[in-house]
């Protein structure tokens, strides 16, 4: 046996050490420093000293890597369709059905090259539909900002615009109420933990469970604080209608409103402030505008109904006694709303009542003095002290792309970075673009209309410009490069994306993918990917940035990490660089690709050298230790998010936004034309003021697909809520033979060996339907069929059920897009409708089943 | 002489699965002679988080145990396996020697926590080692600990004696303390998994409010008030820590001028009583 070595990486779930014996990697744990690492911060509060632990924190799927990259179900070589002959028949229709041949890289690669000349010769490159799935492996040049965009910039395609998944009611509906539209609607969290630390008395988590989703990216780094927080007496109020982790550590009270009826609760909270005179009146006079329409709503001078607790009750089954003892609490203590889990975000966004859920979240702050000490929108995960001086681009800032179009480099990095960065017309506003949620209706039915390209951060009017497929001019789509594979998991009614492939409309699917799963098996040609651990790159833990900029305040320490290639590719497996960069070769323009060559290790040098990192270390330092700590200022002094509006200042923080262009005088007031906080909002007013979807001030409207939709929920009356997954990452993590599978929450095994997903429902629901822990249910509605195993529990009340979204297989039981599924794809379920028909969002969580017990035979 | 023990904080525990992850990223395929044999891919639980979900809707809460091989100092796998095939270290690590273990599937069986699994490729039972290879080499933690992010886990290396203040200052229990095995596995908040609570709410029904500050006795049998509760602004109280099946309790209620409430149950396990309208 070799020597152990010990190298580092960055996952998406935290950087790493990876031990590595003779060629293989046998040991993945976190981080811990050593003396000559930057030392930790420390926060002064409340009589008590607050510093993190010297280590980083990995989320569960990070320590699962060793089994997904030794896994069963790698592609370890390029493969076709049998019955695929791009000369000949192509049997479009049997994609899903037909099983594959192993073939060479050359064979594979001359398909895909000869197809992409055929199509841009005969049609243009307008014809190549391509999109990737939202978060590849860790590595800020392998993101798919990076490596990817490089590649289809080059060729040419229509990109499938990517919704603002996690955001969604912020984006369309908060955006209109105070801007922020360079963070997608929701509001920068500068310097918050310190500001809770010493002002908090109380923290109302709506819609929000950190400790399962941890922001993003950043895994455990904020628990310790919210256990300071406990420990210092701060109550924990959880609004959800899961009992979620987080409240099972924290809660001191637990709401559960019916699905979608949340709005009902905040409108009647709104209703005892204002009847009992315990808001802010000096800040809604000051940093406000529309209050008094928003006033005579909640008091039913406009619509005749008073929004009191009594009438929310009957809504959202919360006692109307108990409404008021929160909204009395709430108003006389110091409290910060964790609305969703990054400081915005939050299930409850992504819902038919999502754009109100939002609004009526920044109504409530604002009617407490958002921005004053103790009194905020905070998600208790960012907001930890941080050097925003430090330049290290997060992945969004496009590495190797520099596509300022279509990433974030143009904020800052693409100049420090690149000789030649890449860019597309075809992937710019002008352009052609599908929306990822109406893949299958571009691709199917050849036409569609809607609103916003994708994330809208360029401004608030963004969203309201008007497209559809195909643009003017240009072609319809005839091949479909597909890089990663987990929309049947993922996106919403997704057996429209089954159906999608499996037609004559689209010539050629090509897939990109690491595993056999998903997606991947509808492709034509499967080209192999090989894991981060398997190739060079550099990151930084949860460096993201872009739409969220400065989220490393997430973890307690800044970590930028070499991502040493541990091993050496599994079977013929490539890294995408080398994928791409072959593709190039066959296309002619390899040297432009490359930029004359470069390696992937080249890449990185180049990319270490554009950032701050040469300041404090040298390459061989870095390289020798695989790490570095950034470290925070002496002097720190931390600018709490918003004070500045509060105190109606100039803005103090780092953050990256509003352009200038929106504001009256430069760095002063909120992106909106008035520069304040609009209950009545000025941007809706110019684009719709009649759209009663969305109306000019937030209201309580009850879901498109709730208990108010009589005919529907008679006949499917449970409410299917499904959130963020726990142990896996989406689809990260989740099958392939990976450990994940055998957490008991996460799958159950059962005797036929196979790992069903779970769904939880309550005892009375259960009971009724003759349902025991464990057995197996067929979960139902018009849209499709899934096959679980049920959870009896008292963590959702009766009538609503809960299971987790990002199945990473799908396995029908009869023909693919038409049967029932035993994999646990729950969004096979879930609406495709958009939140509003102007609000281009999805809303999985506004979604009726019924569940009733498996009688199908055993699995083989 | 220093020994191993292990702490779990249940009150902490949030069932993350880091310590059972990082126990099979360890063992999974990998030989650590002559503690253990590589785990097998699938079907282990070295760590076996247990779940236990209290009370009914909405007066619920939820608890993890995480439990290990306890490492007993009176540990029947011990005395019961044959050739000396599970010995105890110097440190108080309980180790099964995966060559002399060989075939002994009766192993299992002797193990009242169910902590020891067969690996049927290998033909030998196997467990938890504490990850001996590690903290002989110098680690300061087994990997479970290492990787636990709410510090519901730690590990003390200390005598004896010092552990037992250690004990008894933090109220630590071994688990079914019952099988008399003399474990080295201590728990913290074990009631949270191991009892059950009492627990309701009080309103006031002509005006339907919350009533807070509302004085609630628990009474065990015919008389004895066991303890008292003061509901908060939610008018909720909670009882917590009783034997399941502990018969005839009842709950005296008064609010100010209010009629006095009396409240009969059986206690079976943890109930939310409801709302007791005054």
């Amino acid at each position: 046996m070799g020597k152990v070595e010990k190298l580092t990486t960055g996952t998406t779930g935290g950087p790493v050490f990876v031990y590595v014996q003779d060629g293989r990697i046998v040991r993945i744990t976190p981080m811990e420093f050593d003396d000559s690492d930057a030392p930790s911060w420390v926060i002064e509060a409340r009589g008590r000293k607050f510093s993190p632990p010297r280590k980083t924190t990995l989320s569960p799927y990070s320590f699962a890597w060793r089994s997904m990259v030794y896994s069963p179900k790698r592609l370890l070589y390029p493969l076709k369709r049998v019955d695929f002959d791009p000369d000949g028949e192509r049997n479009c229709t049997k994609r899903g059905e037909s099983g594959y041949e192993r073939i060479s890289w050359d064979e594979a690669t001359n398909i895909v090259t000869n197809e992409i000349k055929r199509i841009k010769r005969e049609y243009g490159p307008a014809a190549i539909l391509s999109t990737a799935s939202s978060h590849h492996l860790w590595g800020h040049l392998g993101y798919r900002h990076s490596t990817y965009f490089r590649f289809m910039n080059l060729i040419g395609f229509t990109y499938a615009d990517h919704n603002p998944d996690s955001w969604e009611g912020w984006h369309w509906g908060g955006m209109h109420q105070w801007g922020f539209s360079h963070r997608l609607g929701i509001p920068e969290q500068y310097d918050l933990l310190e500001d809770a630390l010493k002002h908090a008395e109380m923290i109302v988590f709506w819609s929000s469970d950190p400790e399962t989703t941890h922001g993003i990216y950043s895994a455990f780094e904020s628990t310790c604080r919210r256990q300071w927080l406990k420990g210092l007496g701060v109550k924990m109020v959880f609004i959800d209608p899961f009992y979620n982790h987080t409240a099972g550590m924290y809660a001191d009270k637990w709401f559960a409103p019916r699905p979608d009826t949340g709005n009902a609760m905040a409108c009647a909270i709104a209703f005892v402030w204002i009847t009992e005179d315990s808001y802010d009146k000096t800040y809604i006079e000051t940093r406000t505008v529309g209050f008094d329409k928003f006033k005579d709503y909640i008091l039913g001078k406009e619509d005749g109904i008073p929004k009191t607790p009594e009438w929310a009750e009957e809504e959202s089954t919360i006692p109307a006694r108990e409404i008021k003892a929160l909204a009395r609490e709430w108003a006389s203590k110091k409290t910060m709303l964790a609305a969703g889990g990054l400081g915005g975000w939050g299930g409850a966004c992504r819902s038919a009542t999502g754009t109100d859920w939002a609004r009526l979240m920044i109504s409530l702050a604002a009617m407490q003095g958002l921005g004053k000490p103790g009194s905020n929108i905070w998600g208790t995960t960012q907001g930890a002290p941080h050097n925003s001086d430090f330049l290290f681009p997060g992945y969004t800032e496009g590495g190797m792309s520099g596509d300022v179009d279509n990433s974030a480099a143009g904020f800052r990095f693409v100049y420090r970075m690149h000789k030649q960065p890449t860019r597309s017309n075809i992937n710019a506003p002008m352009g052609q673009h599908i929306p990822r949620l109406k893949i299958p209706e571009c691709i199917l039915d050849g036409k569609f209309e809607w609103r916003g390209k994708g994330f809208c951060g360029q401004s608030i009017e963004a969203q309201f410009h008007k497209y559809k497929y195909p643009a003017d001019g240009y072609p319809e789509i005839q091949m479909y490069y597909r890089y990663g594979g987990s929309f049947i998991g993922t996106m919403n009614e997704t057996n429209r994306y089954v159906k999608a492939y499996r037609t004559e409309r689209l010539p050629f699917a090509v897939n990109q993918s690491i595993w056999f799963e998903g997606e991947a098996k509808f492709a034509d040609i499967i080209l192999p990917a090989c894991t981060n651990f398997e190739r060079w790159d550099i990151s930084e833990f949860a460096g993201c940035h872009g739409y969220i900029p400065d989220n490393t305040s997430q973890v307690n320490h800044r970590v930028i990490t070499l991502q040493k290639k541990c091993i050496e590719p599994l079977g013929e497996s490539k890294s995408d660089y080398e994928i791409f960069t072959f593709l190039a070769k066959k296309l002619g323009f390899s040297e432009v690709y490359t930029e004359g060559g470069l390696s992937e290790l080249d890449w990185v040098r180049r990319y270490f050298d554009a950032t701050d990192l040469p300041k404090y270390i040298s390459w061989d330092e870095f390289f020798k230790k695989g790490y570095f700590v950034v470290p925070i200022p002496e002097e720190y002094k931390a600018t709490p998010a918003l004070r500045w509006f509060a105190e109606d200042r100039k803005r103090d923080t780092p953050d990256w936004g509003p352009h200038p262009e929106c504001q009256e005088e430069f760095g002063k007031g909120l992106q909106t034309t008035s520069g304040l906080i609009e209950f009545e909002s000025s941007s809706l007013k110019k684009f719709d003021p009649e759209d009663e979807e969305r109306p000019l001030i937030p209201k309580y409207i009850p879901s498109w697909e709730g208990h108010h939709t009589t005919r529907l929920y008679t006949k499917y009356p449970l409410q299917l809520i499904s959130p963020h997954p726990r142990f896996s990452f989406h689809t990260m993590g989740d099958a392939k033979e990976s450990w994940i599978n055998e957490i008991k929450d996460h799958r159950v095994l059962k005797e036929d060996g196979y790992y069903y997903w779970i769904i939880r429902i309550n005892s009375k629901d259960a009971k009724e339907r003759g349902i025991k822990e464990n057995d197996l249910v067929k979960v139902f509605n018009d849209r499709g069929a899934v096959i679980c195993a049920a959870q009896v529990t008292e963590r959702v009340p009766p009538g609503t059920v809960h299971s987790y979204e990002s199945s990473a297989d799908y396995d029908p039981m009869g023909k693919p897009g038409e049967s029932t599924d035993r994999n646990g794809c729950i969004n096979l379920l879930t609406p495709s409708r958009y939140i509003t028909k102007n609000s281009c969002g999805q809303a999985p969580n506004s979604c009726l089943v019924q569940i009733e017990k498996w009688k199908g035979e055993s699995r083989k | 002489m220093k020994k191993w023990n292990l702490v779990i904080d249940v009150a902490k525990c949030h069932d993350c699965n880091n310590c059972f992850l990082s126990c099979k990223d360890e063992y999974v395929g990998n030989d650590f002679p002559p503690f253990s044999v590589a785990q097998p891919n699938h079907g282990h639980r070295w760590m076996n988080i247990m779940r236990k979900e209290r009370g009914q809707y909405p007066k619920v809460d939820v608890a993890y145990l995480p439990i290990p091989c306890m490492h007993c100092d009176d540990a029947p796998c011990i005395k019961k396996s044959k050739d000396g095939a599970v010995y105890k270290r110097d440190d108080g690590i309980v180790i099964i020697d995966p060559e002399k273990a060989k075939g002994q599937k009766d192993i299992l069986a002797t193990c009242p926590y169910g902590a020891i699994w067969w690996n049927e490729e290998k033909a030998v039972p196997q467990k938890c080692t504490l990850c001996a290879h590690l903290l002989d080499e110098g680690w300061k933690e087994p990997r479970c600990v290492q990787a636990c992010p709410t510090g519901a886990l730690r590990v003390i290396y200390a005598e004896d004696f010092e552990m037992q203040k250690i004990i008894e200052s933090e109220n630590l229990e071994v688990y079914q303390p019952q099988y008399k095995t003399r474990p080295r596995v201590y728990y913290k908040n074990l009631y949270r998994y191991a009892t059950c609570f009492i627990a309701g709410s009080v309103a006031i029904r002509d005006t339907d409010e919350c009533a807070e500050g509302a004085t609630v006795s628990l009474i065990k049998g015919s008389k004895k008030t066991i303890a008292e509760a003061v509901t908060n602004n939610y008018g909720d109280f909670k009882f917590d820590g009783f034997d399941e099946d502990g018969g005839a309790y009842s709950l005296d209620i008064s609010y100010k001028d209010r009629p006095k409430k009396i409240i009969e149950l059986e206690l079976k396990t943890s109930v939310n009583v409801g709302t007791i309208l005054l």
